[in-house]
């Protein structure tokens, strides 16, 4: 039999306890409070850059006037003319030569990868790719600007600084977005497919292409986008080998001017309307950006599914 | 049947012929630039101070992209890991889940010129940090978080369950086990994460451009301006100043990215060996 | 006159839509090991994770019904930390955490707040030895628990539940991954630990529950068909589904 007092005792003993086991819950709840704050940085990060983007560019476009703005082709900040029409379209011409260039290479290359290629070659080709995407974005421009620009110049005519320099350069930085996600894609291709594919008869290369291909088409589809997003997104490499006129134009060696280009060649001495007019051009390409992420948030979510 | 084969061959060789591209192409920028740049590259240009509009050395600029670095990582190592702890080890699939992970997954899709426009906008104008080493490292460290929240996210999903369960069968709290058995398992991954995110501090431009300013001197502390070595790169090409040191210090650059990339190779290499 | 420690009252767990408990009533006998057995799928181990509430891990998951631990509500008014000291856990797999044998051992006990060196070495020792694996490690305790076989690794497991000085300890087919004389040194192990602890062991092996059990519950589809004395489920099932399992098995 135990004493009262022990009894007494040991109640005491678990009262404390619970004490503790309180405080200790309360700061596993602020803690766990503060992971969760943590996650939510990319919500009000997102949030935010929306926010002050439109904000700051949203009024000016309706000041300039939404039409005069989106389909003006005079680009004249000092003459008051506000037109991005020319850097929309060179900045969708430069992705479409991107796509072009980058997107057959870049699949082919992840076939490669996936399907063809001997171990021994993958562990040249893939730290290789990774690589590529590692390479700073200005490497990237200067390497076009002494390489390409010229090549252009003394082939096909002109300045050399064209639309096609543009694409060459962003069809090469696309190449690793491509490559990773196809790479990804096709190895999450069910082998049932391959085989049943193989078992009929079907050559490996007709597996390939009428089968996995196929089936990792969403995959594949959601790389082409992501590729799209970093084409229209880049800056630095497209100003060096762009030209950056801001005309619309006529041929692949005409100069172009993307709308990343537009901003962060005139923000350094931009004021009033004018620097207005850049955020303005900000939003535009938010908007593509957007459209883009949504797209791709569609794409994955079925892939998912 | 032999016109299959053909057929068959000549998308062969036409898949050779891309991937020999690519890798070609990389090969053709490394050792054009090595060629070009490696004789820039002196001990006298890596300590010394740029002079004048095409002189001198790039020293300043070095320290100045380290100090970038280095406060990025410090701000968004812990947001990244504790957003990834909180998804792997809290969360419950549902609406607040797919909102983080649509946002993080629009966060990367943003382009870096948007992210300049709006640190320059909020970190620069509305809190007034000026164009600051500052401005620049917050600016970044919301464009690295997606990577430093997915890798954290891959590396705490390999921490085998059984961990989980042994640790809370023993009556630790979940912090505990965190603490002291998922996180540890997790840190290669966590480094991986950190590695990636400087090779894309090292080689990021236009978000920079506009937050942390261009001069070319050293910066005096974090709410003082400098521009990085991507920077540095950029006005020399762009203004045609010097091809020379435009050269020297892509050589440099390209160095730097070849050791980041070696070195989270090495890392994601032992995470492997590990999880066998 | 047997002293129950942990009773179970009409208990029913719902994952979702199914029902994977039925109607569970059952009395666990303090220092007595009570055996769990039936066919995979049956919810033995759910069953078992409901002891010391390792079920609040899974998603979805709805539990309705009454366990008691010496009177107390398990569900109810009970810190879970609290309950998982006292009801300690042996898993399936071998599950030692990647670091030093030592710090295995030491990892609950630090995580219930002891910090002295010579208090946790003592822990330490004492529980190699209960676990009978004390001589085999004693000269390698900095060293990696990844490092033993797999049979260590179990006896490393069930000091680590020692070492946090539990009341209960429930074992999940913890010899399912071992061979025959890794298995043979947990079952005598399991002899020696009733004197001090309540067992409750989950397992595949008939003849294992025949050996080391003195009650055996059998479970099928979720409910428990016969619960008894182990010598009498064995010789004298009451129930026609218990006999068809015995016999399918030994026989």
């Amino acid at each position: 039999m135990e004493s009262k007092e022990e009894i007494r005792q040991s109640v005491r003993n678990r009262e404390d306890s619970m004490e503790e086991n309180k405080l200790q819950n309360f700061i596993e709840k602020i803690i766990e409070n503060i992971f969760f704050i943590s996650a939510c940085m990319a919500i009000i990060s997102v949030a935010v850059i929306s926010v002050f983007i439109f904000y700051k560019g949203g009024p000016a476009i309706f000041q300039i006037g939404v039409k005069e703005f989106l389909t003006g082709t005079t680009w004249q900040p000092l003459g008051d003319y506000f037109g991005i029409l020319p850097m929309i379209i060179g900045s969708i011409y430069a992705t479409i030569g991107a796509i072009i260039i980058g997107v057959p290479i870049g699949i082919l290359t992840a076939v490669f990868i996936a399907e063809l290629a001997p171990e021994w070659i993958q562990n040249i080709v893939r730290p290789s790719v990774e690589l590529l995407a590692g390479i700073p974005s200005v490497v990237y421009g200067f390497f076009g600007l002494l390489v390409f620009v010229p090549f252009i110049a003394d082939t096909l005519g002109g300045a050399g600084n064209s639309l096609l320099a543009a694409s060459v350069i962003l069809g090469i930085m696309i190449l690793p977005t491509v490559i990773n996600i196809s790479v990804t894609s096709l190895n999450s291709v069910p082998k049932e497919y391959k085989e049943g594919s193989l078992a009929m008869g079907a050559s490996h290369i007709q597996t390939i292409f009428k089968v996995m291909i196929p089936a990792a088409k969403s995959g594949i589809l959601a790389a082409v986008i992501l590729g799209i997003g970093r084409a229209i997104g880049e800056t630095m490499a497209v100003i060096l080998v762009a030209g950056n006129t801001p005309l619309i134009p006529d041929s692949l060696t005409d100069p172009i001017r993307t709308m990343t280009a537009n901003i962060a060649l005139e923000m350094g001495y931009a004021y009033g309307l004018h620097q207005e007019a850049l955020f303005a051009t900000g939003v535009i390409l938010f908007i593509f950006i957007m459209i883009l992420n949504i797209m791709l948030n569609l794409f994955t979510n079925k892939a998912g599914e | 049947m032999n016109n299959r084969k053909l057929k068959d061959n000549l998308i062969k060789i036409l898949i050779y012929a891309a991937s020999l591209l690519t890798v070609g192409v990389l090969a053709w920028i490394l050792i054009y630039i090595t060629i070009n740049g490696i004789g820039e590259v002196s001990l006298e240009f890596l300590t010394s101070a740029p002079e004048g509009e095409s002189g001198g050395g790039i020293l300043p600029i070095i320290i100045n992209t380290l100090y970038i670095i280095l406060l990025t990582i410090v701000i968004a190592t812990p947001i990244g890991v504790f957003a990834a702890i909180y998804l792997v080890e809290y969360a419950k699939p549902g609406k607040i889940v797919r909102i983080i992970r649509f946002a993080t997954e629009s966060l990367a899709g943003i382009p870096s010129i948007i992210f300049g426009l709006f640190g320059y906008i909020f970190f620069v104008t509305v809190l007034n940090l000026g164009w600051s080493i500052l401005s620049g490292a917050l600016t970044l460290s919301i464009m690295v978080l997606p990577t430093m929240v997915r890798t954290t996210e891959e590396s705490l999903k390999a921490v085998p369950d059984v961990y989980r369960e042994g640790s809370l069968g023993l009556g630790a709290s979940k912090l505990r086990t965190i603490r002291k058995v998922v996180l540890p398992s997790a840190i290669p991954g966590i480094v991986t994460g950190i590695i990636l995110s400087i090779g894309r501090i090292v080689g990021e431009s236009a978000a920079v451009y506009f937050t942390a300013g261009m001069v070319s001197r050293l910066a005096k502390g974090f709410l003082d301006s400098g521009r990085t070595l991507a920077v540095h790169m950029y006005l020399l090409a762009k203004e045609g100043i010097s091809f020379e040191k435009a050269f020297a210090t892509a050589f440099v650059l390209v160095v730097i990215i070849l050791l980041i990339n070696f070195s989270a190779n090495k890392i994601g290499a032992s995470l492997d060996k590990t999880k066998v | 006159m047997n002293k129950t420690k942990l009773s179970v009252k009409n208990l029913n767990l719902f994952y979702g839509d199914f029902q994977a408990l039925k109607n569970i009533d059952l009395e666990v006998e303090s220092n007595k090991i009570t055996a769990l057995i039936g066919p995979s799928g049956c919810g033995k181990s759910t069953f078992l994770k409901t002891l010391n509430r390792m079920n609040d891990l899974v998603e979805n998951v709805k539990i309705e019904g009454k366990v008691t631990l010496d009177g107390e509500d398990v569900y109810n008014n009970i810190d879970v930390i609290k309950l998982r000291k006292r009801v300690g856990m042996v898993f399936q797999k071998p599950n030692p955490f990647p670091m030093s044998i030592y710090d295995n051992v030491a990892y609950g006990p630090r995580a219930h707040g002891i910090k002295r060196k010579s208090k946790l070495d003592e822990i330490v020792e004492t529980s190699l030895k209960q676990a009978a694996i004390w001589d085999e490690v004693k000269d390698r305790l900095n060293q990696n628990a990844l490092g033993l076989s797999g049979g260590q690794q179990q006896r490393l497991c069930i000091a680590r539940a020692l070492a946090v000085n539990p009341e209960v300890l429930l074992m999940d087919e913890p010899t399912s991954a071992l061979d025959p004389i890794a298995t043979q040194k947990i079952e005598e192990l399991t002899e020696e630990l009733k004197e001090k602890y309540t067992i409750v062991i989950v397992t595949h092996s008939m003849q294992q529950a025949g050996r080391i059990s003195d009650n055996t519950a059998f479970f099928l589809l979720g409910e428990v068909i016969e619960f008894s004395e182990t010598a009498k489920i064995f010789s004298n099932p009451e129930d026609k589904r218990t006999e068809d399992y015995i016999t399918g098995r030994f026989g």
